[in-house]
């Protein structure tokens, strides 16, 4: 068996003739593994599954932390949530206060707001428990945020993903709904009043609005059965279905191997990066212990919901500046500017859509829309292919436009729910600010969207000149006519790559009309609608460039200016897509043409205008 | 398949502005030079892997070891000073901390020490896979989420199949019951939570502590009851509510209860406040005032919240929770902000000694509107 394995053409291998094979005794770490992990896989048969996830090839880029901070924020807050119930009393029923902390003693206040008080003053330890929990929830709700716009604006939602993109939204929804619910327990003023205020918007449901406040409350307002619902809400059931969704995120998301980002190297079909043993359990498994660090440090410094400040819940008094946490400011803000007028009076019923509107319906509207985003514009697109590789933002200036002027008017809406804040702050009338930001829903999206827009395009345009041109190399050289010009060095081919991998623009194309009868087709007609938004959503694409134009440009000899002069070598077809001043194809691309020595301009062409070389 | 390497073939170009009729399906491909230059470029592979400092300088390797142990160490130490602080720090011992102010000497240690010791690990476990774990990145192949067609095939047959060797579709009595019992089954689950959530309403919602006990035949008494100061629980003469001051006010009573105070308390509250007579518009306040003194519910009609805020000069109430603003001199008009519906007022007069009461309940419901608030 040796023998085979050397090669026997030099002397000295043959005096290994005959040598027994080593047999490398297994390592100690091995062996000890055997022992362990072995008892379990003679049970299981684990070992296959599990070599093959340690195997596992994960993506690396900064923005995929985004849903670990998300995910590692949830956990923080099980974990610390757990604590709590240890000492937490989750019932509304009357008791004096006897505590350490003075101003409140011999107070009467229900046993949840006594047992949180207890918690931050006379647990040791308590205090870092609940601030850690409330900054964990906060932090999670930051993240899957913050992690939505990654995906959003990267189009990572695509086919195969959208299933996992409406999974995300459901459990963005069940945040904050797990947020407010946990909020509301300590029973402070504060967010007493957060139930006061959402007794009023249960009650403003139509037709039903009554009743169902009684059953929620279990009779008028407040009553003593709230806070233990919202408790088993908050710690049993929400949770419950919170873990279960994010544990099929999960799966789903090593199902079908994360996305990753275009490079030299990087296709649909494979995915590049480090393999979770040992770096990403080291890089993944420390980054929960950074994650948790930095709650812990926030914690520490800075106090959240200073329960103790506010007294227990009455419902006659009432703190100025009374806000919700941050999450629920947009739905607050809502309130705040949708006008009185909104409420109805009819044979003897009352319809209050100016509370409604903005309590009970912008809610599951806002996550509807979200979770339907990927189909909307699968129909847009018509583009049913799996995606793997996440598009630059510029690469989509539509989708990248519509994702900022959601985010714009989810801002108008938060930034409305402090209105009372920055009248205060800022000196203004209230009544202005609010104007402002009722006429700004309707008006600051729509900029959003085309400012965006026409950034995308400007930096794809850039990158369009940068790939034709190169880098300024900062060398003038003297041709021999005696003219000057400065030398621009290429980019190398990897650089390259990243500014010309996407894909042209390629809107629907309308069905003929009519067959060669004149006899309609219904099927045009109804894709008549679709058509259009696709010419809309493609509307001034940018292309990256095409090996041809990038000959073009070089083919004019200067390597710098390449395209600045008409070009006029023979075997050009549709030489006016090139002339200069003349005009390319992109309708928007004319815009700057009039700058008489703007080089991106002439190459700048809109859809399906590549040059067509023959050499 | 590559998106960016497929092969587009086609021969013409998609002229701008036919977008209709010539631009071409996203599948069908771009724009194709026809002289041997391709209409993509191709994906040039990986770039030559760069050695970090770690891989090439076995002193580099030592120093970033001797970082990441320094790591986990202070982790350690963050660990014991965290059980130091625990026992060593009184509770209530504060701490002057510069920037943030007076803080708890031991929560702060605790969160401090804390975030050392988990810092420390996760600090280290990073620094430790990006100095000297594998940086070289490695490929894994994708395969498309689609099954193969037979296995799909397969699963429809399978489906097929146990729904007929199951007598499904031969035996529809079984069909049919079976779907009859699914659609049911929830009921007993879901019946008693409903019916146990909570009580109907009835008309309470449009009545309040003002209303008097309900009698048995279900009419109330709506008698005068004294205006009561909040918290203090004492009456409040006339006199003594000065022009520009506020009074919050509970029905006599109210304050003594020893169950329900809180529900009670939601819907009864009032605010008490004297104007200068002329400056009063409507007759209807004046009338249901006494010499400029009104009193009305301090529940804002908009979702419920105490309309806490009364500016003097301008005799305006303003909600903190959405900045409605209501003008006194108005009959608490809304003059700003979402809710629609005036502070519902209250009826006062004087008693024999001077005290104010009420002259009946409120006429409407107060607070947040509901469907049926009107014909209550």
């Amino acid at each position: 068996m040796s023998t085979e394995t050397y090669p026997s053409g030099r002397p000295a291998d043959r005096l290994r003739d005959g040598d027994r094979p080593v047999a490398h005794a297994p390592s100690a770490a091995a062996r000890k593994a055997g022992g362990v992990a072995g008892w379990i896989d003679d049970r299981t048969s684990a070992a296959k599954g599990v070599n093959y996830l340690l195997r596992k090839v994960f993506p690396d880029h900064w923005s995929f932390m985004l849903g670990e901070i998300a995910m590692y924020s949830m956990i923080v807050c099980l974990l610390s949530g757990a604590l709590l119930t240890l000492w937490f009393v989750p019932s509304a029923g009357h008791t004096v206060y006897d505590g350490s902390y003075v101003p409140l003693r011999g107070q009467g206040m229900s046993e949840a707001y006594a047992s949180t008080l207890n918690i931050s003053f006379d647990i040791k330890g308590g205090l870092i428990i609940r601030q850690i929990h409330h900054w964990a929830a906060l932090m999670f709700i930051i993240g899957l945020t913050v992690h939505m716009f990654r995906v959003f604006f990267t189009g990572a939602f695509r086919k195969p993903r959208e299933l996992n993109w409406v999974i995300g939204s459901v459990l963005a929804l069940l945040a904050i709904i797990e947020g407010f619910a946990g909020y509301s327990l300590p029973d402070d003023l504060l967010s007493g009043t957060g139930i006061r205020a959402m007794e009023g918007f249960v009650q403003t449901a139509p037709v039903i609005g009554s009743y169902l406040a009684y059953a929620i409350f279990g009779g008028p307002f407040p009553g003593e059965m709230i806070i233990p619902r919202l408790y088993s809400a908050h710690v049993l059931l929400i949770p419950a279905i919170l873990v279960g969704l994010f544990t099929a995120h999960i799966v789903i998301v090593a199902l079908q191997k994360h996305t990753q980002f275009p490079g030299p190297g990087r296709t649909n079909d494979n995915v590049v990066g480090y393999r979770v043993m040992p770096v990403y359990a080291a890089k993944a498994g420390g980054f929960f212990f950074i994650v948790f660090g930095v709650i812990a440090l926030i914690a520490g410094l800075f106090t959240i919901n200073p329960i103790w400040a506010y007294g227990p819940y009455d419902p006659s008094p009432v703190t100025a500046g009374s806000q919700p946490d941050w999450y629920m400011g947009f739905a607050d803000g809502a309130l705040r500017l949708l006008p009185g007028w909104l409420e109805f009076e009819f044979f003897g019923f009352t319809l209050s859509l100016n509370i409604a509107l903005g309590a009970l319906v912008l809610l599951p509207l806002v996550y509807t829309v979200l979770g339907a985003y990927p189909f909307f514009e699968r129909w847009v697109t018509g583009d049913n292919r799996e995606h793997h590789l996440l598009e630059r933002p510029r690469n989509n200036p539509t989708r990248t436009g519509i994702g900022m002027a959601g985010i714009t008017a989810y801002s108008v809406f938060f930034f409305a729910a402090g209105n009372d804040i920055m009248a205060i702050k800022l000196g203004l009338s209230i009544n202005d600010i609010t104007w402002i930001f009722r006429i700004g829903l309707f008006v600051f999206p729509v900029l959003a969207f085309w400012v965006t827009k026409r950034i995308c395009l400007s930096l794809q345009r850039r990158d369009r000149e940068t790939v034709l041109h190169g880098f300024e190399s900062g060398r003038i050289i003297r041709g021999a006519d005696g003219s000057f010009h400065e030398r621009h060095d290429p980019l190398n081919k990897y650089d390259q790559w990243i500014l010309v991998q996407h894909e042209p623009a390629t809107p629907m194309q309308l069905t003929a009309e009519a067959d060669e009868n004149g006899v309609a087709s219904p099927a045009a007609r109804k894709d008549r609608l679709r058509a259009k938004v696709s010419q809309w959503w493609y509307k001034d694409a940018v292309n990256p460039v095409t090996p041809a134009e990038l000959a073009a440009a070089h083919h004019d000899g200067h390597e710098a200016e390449a395209l600045e002069a008409p070009l006029d070598y023979e075997g050009i077809e549709g030489r006016q897509d090139h002339a200069g001043g003349e005009g390319g194809e992109g309708a928007d691309t004319d815009v700057k043409r009039d700058d008489e020595s703007d080089r991106d301009s002439d190459v700048d062409s809109g859809i399906g205008s590549a040059s067509r070389l023959r050499e | 398949m590559n998106e960016q390497d497929s092969p587009t073939t086609g021969s013409e170009v998609a002229q701008q502005g036919e977008f209709g009729s010539g631009a071409v399906r996203l599948d069908e491909g771009h724009v194709v030079g026809e002289g041997g230059i391709p209409d993509r470029f191709t994906n040039p592979g990986f770039p030559p892997h760069i050695h970090r400092g770690t891989d090439l300088d076995p002193r580099a390797a030592r120093r970033a070891e001797r970082v990441i142990g320094g790591l986990f160490l202070l982790s350690v130490l963050g660990t014991i000073g965290f059980v130091v602080a625990y026992f060593a720090i009184d509770k209530r011992a504060a701490v002057f901390v510069p920037g943030i102010g007076d803080m708890n000497a031991l929560h702060l240690a605790l969160g401090v020490t804390m975030a050392l010791s988990l810092l420390g690990i996760g600090l280290g476990a990073v620094h430790w896979a990006k100095t000297l774990m594998p940086d070289e990145e490695e490929v894994e192949m994708r395969h498309p989420m689609r099954s193969a067609d037979e296995d799909r095939a397969k699963f429809g047959e399978i489906l097929a199949e146990g729904a007929e060797s199951a007598h499904l579709n031969r035996r529809p009595l079984i069909k049919y019951a079976l779907g009859g019992a699914l659609g049911l089954f929830a009921v007993p689950v879901v019946l008693p939570v409903i019916g146990g959530l909570g009580p109907l309403p009835g008309d309470d919602l449009s009545v309040s502590y003002w209303n008097g006990e309900q009698e048995q035949d279900g009419s109330y008494p709506n008698p005068k009851m004294r205006l009561m100061r909040d918290p203090q629980n004492t009456p409040i003469r006339a006199s003594d509510v000065t022009i520009g001051s506020v009074f919050h006010v509970m029905p006599e009573g109210l304050l003594d209860l020893e169950e329900g105070i809180l529900e009670e308390k939601a819907k009864a509250a009032v605010l008490l406040m004297r104007l200068d007579p002329d400056d009063i518009k409507s007759q209807k306040q004046k009338d249901w005032g006494y010499q400029g003194i009104v009193a009305y519910s301090k529940i804002c009609t908009h979702v419920g919240c105490p309309v806490g805020l009364y500016e003097q000069q301008t005799h305006h109430l303003l909600c903190p929770c959405h900045q409605s603003t209501f003008d006194v001199t108005q009959d608490c008009k809304v003059i700003f902000g979402p809710a629609k519906r005036p502070l519902p007022q209250l009826p006062i007069t004087v008693d024999d000694e001077g005290y104010l009461i009420s002259r009946g309940p409120f006429k409407e419901a107060v607070g947040p509107s509901f469907w049926e608030r009107g014909s209550a």
